[in-house]
Parts: structure tokens; sequence; C-alpha cells
């Protein structure tokens, strides 16, 4: 009962979704919608949030390995979520001094703005800086001309990678720019015939089958063809 | 450094990481000694100095202080209220409401500050040294190097800052979606009076609107799935948000990357272009260009055959034989150099991400480079 | 030190531990960042078409143009993006264009309120509200790019201080996305550049009234992007490389030859000597891999 209700309503504001498109006067349906999805995308964060703080609890609770970890966790989450809600070391806004909430959570020398600036931001553009030592170890290991198809994977990541820098310049700068029947074999122009020609046709065809894809599923949905997203029913 | 090729697990490899780490951990400690020992000239002229510290955030004092007045004002039903609004306090007058913000300067302008207060006590404003944001680049740049001791290998103090980043990336999500979200959305909505007097002052609002109710309703069926016993209801705000996005999914998919795409291929496949005259010529009919020409329309069939032979490398309700196979096995080499391609541009997005972290502990920590003149 | 001592050169470099080419790669992007920092020297740039495509899709705009910019992207690729915002910023101040500024990535907030302090932050002829406005984030991804498409004060109520649309001078007038000029994306993935096609592009495509769009986007997604252009899409920076051609072209239009260039205008620039080496680097690893199999797979053949 449940779960056919769960699906009638994914029905019925999907359908809306689609008729707002076509059906100028009925935009407002779809605005009042989309606004409560936005909300709810806002509340998901909280869940998100929220679900963290459980597990981490549980696994400090139960004295799981690194639990020790999920204490640090929880303690920084708190934090967080402590500064930010309280605007610590945010002035109000000027307009509205007597308000002290009234300022910007994210404001310069914050405590809120401390822990962005500080943690956040440099471990996780660390994490990401990663790769690029992951991707040339696995260049050195991994990228073998095996056969005609690891050539052109091969041969392409040279074209790019070398075209996309001076050396590429420096490289075929002998090869006359201002004739264009051979300029384009210099590294920075054959870069952009594969970004522009290859690539495009690569990618717009794996496009077209992509929307070919998510407008069968999404119909599904649409239709309740499709309710895995409910999960079982037992 | 062959042995480390040795598995991590045995005790006597497992030792000799340890002893490495320990040694490259004093060898970091004594370059920093040395770069405080050797010092950074900062500013210039009369007011340069040799400063020993580095990762150093200088601030210069900004006091606000602020008053208020009360004037007469109608409100939406008629009736008679008294507005209080807030202005800077002029100089020499008491504000009621004051604070003090500290500004970021560059070294160079605490340094000539340091002069002009002593050469004038009372008139320069304080620059000083801000600790808390000093410290905030010495735990920025302890975390990078945190995070960059996994390369070594697995290890605690890579795990603690993972630890970190996770709570407050949660937290901060939570924070932004709840003041820029839900404070003006759902409480300004529900609450429109509450939230004008507390959290938003600026809130303009026609009273109440009971549709706010419906995300509040769905929102905390969401927050059920948090408990097993009622987690059932997380259905439902579930299913509204798959069906609100199978609904935009589906018209804008096809709109824009099915028919425009496909719209695309409804170009000339022969392409002439003209050569570009200057001058008195301008106005004569332009020569063909022929290379540009032979080059455009090479581009077009490329990019026809292209899109024809992947999508037919993705149709497998044919088996690919015959020409069928001949035209996926084409499909199959278009697709390899666009994965070559995009090999080539993630190695160049992620060493652009190493240079970022790099010039950060170079320049705003260790003080070794200065594009931007901070220091 | 090798515990196999009758291995030859190449096998032993087979089996070479992965922390030597760490460390080669730490010192190939770490060697020209100090040299660049010293020396202060960067690479000619030559812009590519797509990256000419968006600064004249810019440019071509008359004075005081509405441009709406999305800073979809984090603090994590900010390595990549970055100088693309700052660049779009620093021209659209150039062009004396209308800036509203907003993001759908929450991180992206803070990363708003830096650049424009950054680049306009000292220029007395941009006041916030009139030249400027920073309406910060909205949580619901394509929801909020769907909403802005029909109703802008709807999904953005208020600005990044909170101050009511209707209360910014800048705002008058602006009831959906095709009420502005031009449209710009700099963004890490999703939702971003792709999406921004999608739900707020392409309906206007259909309408008959095509809204420019143009695309920052990181190495990553770039590739993915291509087929929009130059239809979807007037043009692209594509990583670092578009957005130090794009810097090129922005600061030959602000200063005068022979005049210094701040440095904040030149971050991308300055980051193209590390791409060498460490392109270079890639390229070698890969060669001298390849040389080790061919030289294995000859080796188990004669055996």
């Amino acid at each position: 009962m449940g779960r056919n209700a769960a699906a009638v309503l994914a029905s019925i504001v999907g359908l809306v979704m689609v008729l707002t498109a076509f059906a100028r006067p009925l935009e407002f349906l779809g605005t009042a919608v989309v606004d409560w999805f936005n909300v709810l995308a806002a509340i998901a964060f909280v869940l998100g949030g929220a679900n963290l703080l459980k597990m981490n609890l549980l696994k400090i609770s139960a004295r799981d390995a690194g639990w020790g970890y999920s204490a640090v966790t929880v303690s920084v989450f708190l934090i967080t979520i402590g500064v930010g809600l309280l605007k610590v070391g945010a002035h109000p806004d000027p307009l509205h001094p007597d308000v002290a909430l009234s300022g910007d959570k994210e404001a310069v020398g914050g405590a809120f703005w401390w822990l962005y600036e500080y943690a956040m931001s440099p471990i996780t553009s660390t994490l990401f800086a990663l790769l690029a030592f992951y991707v040339a170890s696995a260049a050195f290991r991994a990228f073998r001309a095996k056969n005609t198809a690891a050539i052109l994977l091969l041969g392409t990541a040279f074209v790019v990678l070398l075209g996309r820098v001076y050396v590429g310049v420096l490289l075929t700068s002998w090869i006359p720019a201002d004739n264009a029947w051979v300029s384009w074999l210099r590294l920075e122009n054959l870069s952009g015939i594969i970004m522009g020609v290859f690539n495009n046709a690569g990618t717009r065809a794996m496009m077209i089958g992509i929307a070919i894809g998510i407008a069968a599923t999404s119909l599904k949905i649409l239709v309740g063809l499709d309710r895995s997203y409910l999960g079982s029913s037992d | 450094m062959s042995q480390l090729n040795a598995p991590l697990h045995d005790p006597a490899v497992e030792r000799r990481a340890n002893r490495m780490m320990v040694v490259i951990l004093a060898i970091a400690c004594g370059l920093l000694a040395l770069r405080a020992l050797i010092g950074s000239s900062i500013g210039s002229g009369a007011d340069a100095v040799t400063e020993h510290g580095f990762g150093m955030v200088y601030v210069q004092e900004s006091p606000k202080g602020f008053v208020s007045e009360v004037a007469k004002d109608r409100a939406a039903d008629g009736t008679e209220v008294e507005v209080r609004t807030w202005k800077p306090a002029a100089p020499g007058q008491t504000p009621e409401i004051s604070w003090t913000e500290w500004n970021e300067v560059t070294a160079g302008e605490w340094a000539a500050a340091q002069r002009a207060r002593a050469d004038a006590p009372a008139s320069a404003p304080l620059v000083t040294v801000s600790w808390p944001r000093t410290a905030g680049v010495w735990f920025a740049a302890l975390m990078t190097l945190a995070v960059l001791s996994f390369l070594w290998r697995d290890n605690p103090v890579y795990k603690l800052a993972e630890s970190v980043v996770v709570g407050v990336s949660a937290g901060y999500w939570m924070i932004v979606a709840t003041w820029d979200t839900l404070v003006p959305k759902l409480a300004g909505a529900l609450v429109p009076a509450w939230t004008k007097a507390h959290l938003m002052p600026s809130l303009e609002s026609a009273g109440v609107d009971w549709w706010g109710l419906v995300p509040l309703g769905l929102g905390m069926l969401l927050l059920c799935r948090l408990s097993a016993r009622v987690s059932w209801l997380g259905i439902f705000p579930l299913a509204f948000v798959v069906g609100t996005f199978a609904g935009l999914r589906f018209v804008q998919n096809i709109e824009s990357d099915l028919l425009a795409q496909v719209a695309t291929m409804f170009e000339p496949l022969v392409v002439v272009k003209h050569q570009a005259l200057a001058g008195a010529d301008a106005a004569a009919t332009p020569p063909i260009d022929w290379a540009g020409s032979i080059g455009a329309s090479l581009s077009a069939v490329l990019i026809l055959v292209g899109v024809l032979s992947v999508l037919a490398y993705f149709f497998f309700s044919l088996e690919h034989t015959g020409a069928v196979g001949g035209a996926a096995r084409v499909g199959i080499w278009y697709l390899m150099i666009t994965f070559g391609a995009s090999f080539g541009f993630t190695v160049m997005g992620r060493i652009a991400l190493l240079a970022a972290r790099l010039e950060f502990l170079f320049d705003d920590w260790l003080w070794l480079i200065d594009p931007s003149g901070k220091h | 030190m090798s515990d196999r001592p009758n291995e030859s050169f190449l096998a032993r470099l087979d089996r070479i531990d992965r922390r030597w080419i760490f460390l080669m790669m730490a010192i190939a992007v770490a060697g020209p960042i100090i040299w660049v920092g010293v020396t202060g020297r960067t690479f000619p740039e030559t812009a590519t078409p797509a990256v000419q495509g968006a600064f004249d899709a810019i440019e071509r705009l008359p004075e005081g143009s509405k441009v709406l910019i999305s800073f979809d992207f984090d603090p994590a690729s900010a390595g990549e993006l970055q100088p693309m915002a700052t660049g779009f910023i620093h021209h659209c101040q150039l062009r004396k264009h209308r800036i509203y500024a907003m993001t759908l990535w929450a991180p992206g907030s803070p990363l708003i309120g830096a650049t424009l302090a950054d680049v306009i932050g000292s220029d007395p002829s941009y006041r916030y509200g009139e030249n400027f406005v920073d309406l910060g984030y909205q949580a619901g991804n394509e929801g909020v790019m769907k909403q802005v498409g029909v109703d802008f004060p709807k999904a953005f109520p208020n600005d990044s201080k909170g101050t009511p649309l209707a209360r910014i001078p800048m705002m008058q007038g602006i009831t959906r996305l095709s009420d502005f000029d031009i449209l710009i994306s700099v963004s890490a993935g999703y939702p971003g550049g792709k999406e921004w096609v999608q739900y707020g592009v392409s309906p206007t495509l259909t309408q008959g009234h095509r809204l420019p769009f143009v695309a920052g986007s990181t190495g990553v997604q770039t590739p993915q992007m291509i087929p929009y252009y130059p239809v979807q899409m007037s043009g692209i920076l594509g990583a670092i490389k578009g957005a130090a051609e794009y810097e090129s072209l922005v600061n030959a239009k602000a200063t005068a030859p022979g005049e210094t260039v701040p440095a904040k205008y030149q971050e991308a620039q300055r980051r193209m000597a590390p791409q060498l080496f460490g392109h270079s680097l890639m390229v070698g690893l890969i060669l001298v891999g390849n040389v080790i199999f061919f030289a294995g797979r000859r080796k188990g053949a004669a055996e």
C-alpha cells in the first residue's frame, strides 16, 4: 500500500514537471514542486550530517577498530555545527547590528570561515592532488601499446599531453604556421583537431546514447514500471 | 629503495620504514629551523626588516561603531509603528554597539605600520600578527603534508586528516544548507516574524505561507530514515525526489543531449571557405581557401562517421559482424581516441591541483616564493 | 642493494618502487614553481578557437550587460578553476558589465566573496547591489537551475547577506534566466556546465532566443563538454591551459604593452611551467614503460 502510494506520488510530481515544460500557464505548478524539491535537498544535508553522527557514535560506543578517528570526526563535526549555527566570530549585519545572528556566517575571521579556509580547503584539495602521483605511477605500469586500440589511446594521450603545453609548440615549431596545408601537423593544432573532431564525435555518440537511456529509465519511473528506488517490499 | 618492494607486513620492513619516516621528519624539522634562521626581508627601503618567522598573517584593526535612530512609519495595515534604523557612528559620537574587524594586510604593510607607530603611536592604526590566522596557515600546511604522507604509506597522521575533513565537510554542508535555504525558504515561510526578529532582519514577508508545510512534512519523513522502526516512511520523500528528478531529466535530456546533438549532424559535409581579403580588395570576391575548405569538410565527414560508428558499436541488437562489425570496430577506435584525450586532460587537471597545493606550501607557509607580493 | 643481482637494468626498472615515481612527479612540479616564483617568467599563450569564442562572447556584449556567473566548484578544484573565475570577473569589470554571482556548490560560496573582493574590491566604480551582487548558494542542483529559468526571485529570495532581491537595485527586471545577457559557469563537475546547458540554455534554444553560454571547466569535464560547442555553448576554457589562454587575452586588453600585469591575473600562466614538466614526465614514463614491456616480450619470445 505504502509503496503504491509512493509510486503514485513519484508519477504525479514527475508528470507535473513534464507538463510544465510544454504548458507555460502551468509553470506555477512546476515552480512549486521544484521549490519543495530544493528545500528537501537542503534537509537531505541535515539527514546526511545526522547519519554521519549516528554511525560514528555507534562505532565509538562499540569501541570498533579506529574508533578514535570516529571520535575526531564527531568532535570536528559538532564544533563545525556549533560555530556555524551560532556564527561564532562573525559580526552582525551593519544594517542590523542589534541582531546577533544577522551577519555573514562565512565572514572572514570567523570560526566557521577558519574551519573552511584552514581545514576543509587544504585537505580536500590535497586529496584531489594526490591523484597526480597515482596517475603517473599507473601510466608507467599499465599504459602498454599492446594492440591498435591501445596504440590509438596512447598516441592521443601523447599528442594531447604535449600539445597543451609549450613543449609541444617547441617540438613542432619547424612546421610553418602560416601554411594551412601543413600547419595542422603542429602538435598544438593536432591536439585541437583531436578534441574538435575525434573526441567530439565519440563524446557526442555517448551523449546521444546516454540521453536515450535516461529518457527510457525516466519514463519507466513516470509510468510506475520502475519502483526499484523504493527498495524491496519485504 | 628496492627493499621497499618487500611486503609491508614484514616486521623488519616495517621497522625500516618507520626509521626512514623518523629520518625524513628529522630532516624536515632541520630544514624548517634553517628556514627560520635565514629569515626573510620584508618591507622596502627604510621600513625593511628581517623576519625569522614564516607562514604568518598580518591584520589591521578596523573599529566599527553604530548608533540608532527611531522614526515613525506606517505598517501595511495603516497603523503607526516605530522603526529603529542603524547607521555608522560619526567621529566623536559614542556608539551604542561597537566591535573591531581585522582586515588582512601584507607583510610589507605591517613593516611600514610598525615604523609609523614608532614615529606617531597615537594616530597610526594597529597592525599586528593574527595568531589565529597564522595558526591556520600552519595547520593547513601540516594537514597538507599529512595527506601527502599517504604517498609513503597509509599512516595515522593521514587518517587523522581524513577524519577531520569528513567532520568539517559534513558540518559545513549542513550549516550552509540551513542558513542559505532552510532559514529563508522554510523558517521564513512558516515563522516569518520570529525569523525576521532573530535570524534575518531584512526578510520581507507577506505573512505565513502554509505551503511551507509540504516540504517540512516531507523533510520530517526523510529524517525518519534515521530510525529503523519508522524508516519506511522515508519512501515518500524519496519518491517525491525521484519523481521530480525523472520528470526534469526526461524532458531536458531529450531536448539538450538527444535532439540538439542530432540536429548538429545535419550540417553540410562539403564546406567552402574563402580567403579573407583586406584593404582595397575587400569588396572583391575572395578566392577559395582550398586548404581550409578541405580541412573543414574532412572534419565534418569524420565527425559524422565517428558518431555513426560509435552508435553502431553501442547498438547491441545487431550482431557485430560484416558491415556493422566494421563500423563497430571504427567506433572502438574513435572511443579509444576519446578516452586518450580524456586521459590527457585528466592528467592536466591533476597536475594543476598539485601545483596549487605546492604553491601554497612554498608561498603562504614557507615564504620561499612571493608571486603576489604578500610577504 | 638489489636482492636479485643478475637482474637486467630494465627488469629492475620495471620493479621500481612507485615512490620513486611519486618523487619524480613532486620534483617535476615543485622545481618549476620555484623557478617561476623567483624569475616571474611565464610562457606565451595563443588562444584556441573555443577560448577565443568565450572571450568574444563577453567582449561583444554592450557595456553594462547583465552577466550571471555560477561558481560551481569547491576549493578542491580551485587550483584549476580559480584563475578562470578571476579571469571572467576581471573581464566583466573591464567591460563594465553587471555581475550576478551565484553557486550551486555550498563550498563555492566563500569563493564568490573572495574573488569579488580580490578583483573588484578596490574599484570605486563598482558598487555592491548596483554593479555586482553575491547571491550565494541555494540547495537543489538542477532544481535551482530549472527554477531560475522560470522564476529567479523564487530560487534566490535574497542575496548572500540576507538582503531581499527587491531591495537590490540591479535585480530590478530580473524575473527569469533569459533576462540575463549571458550565463557563465565555472564548474568542477555535477552540477555544473553540463547541467546548465541541459536545464538553463537548451530551453532558451527551443524558445528561439538562445542565452549565450560560456563554460570554464576542469580537465576531467572538458572533453564531455566539447559537443556543446559552438551551438549550445559559445566557448569553453578547458583546464588550466584554457585558463592561461583566457588570462593572456584579458591581460592584453587590460594592460598597455610594457605595463606590469598584476600577479593575481597570471595565476594560470604561472602554472603552465609545472604543467610542462609534469606532462613531459608523464610522456617519459609511458615511453619507458613501453620500452620495458617490449624488451620483456622480445626476451620472452627468444627464450
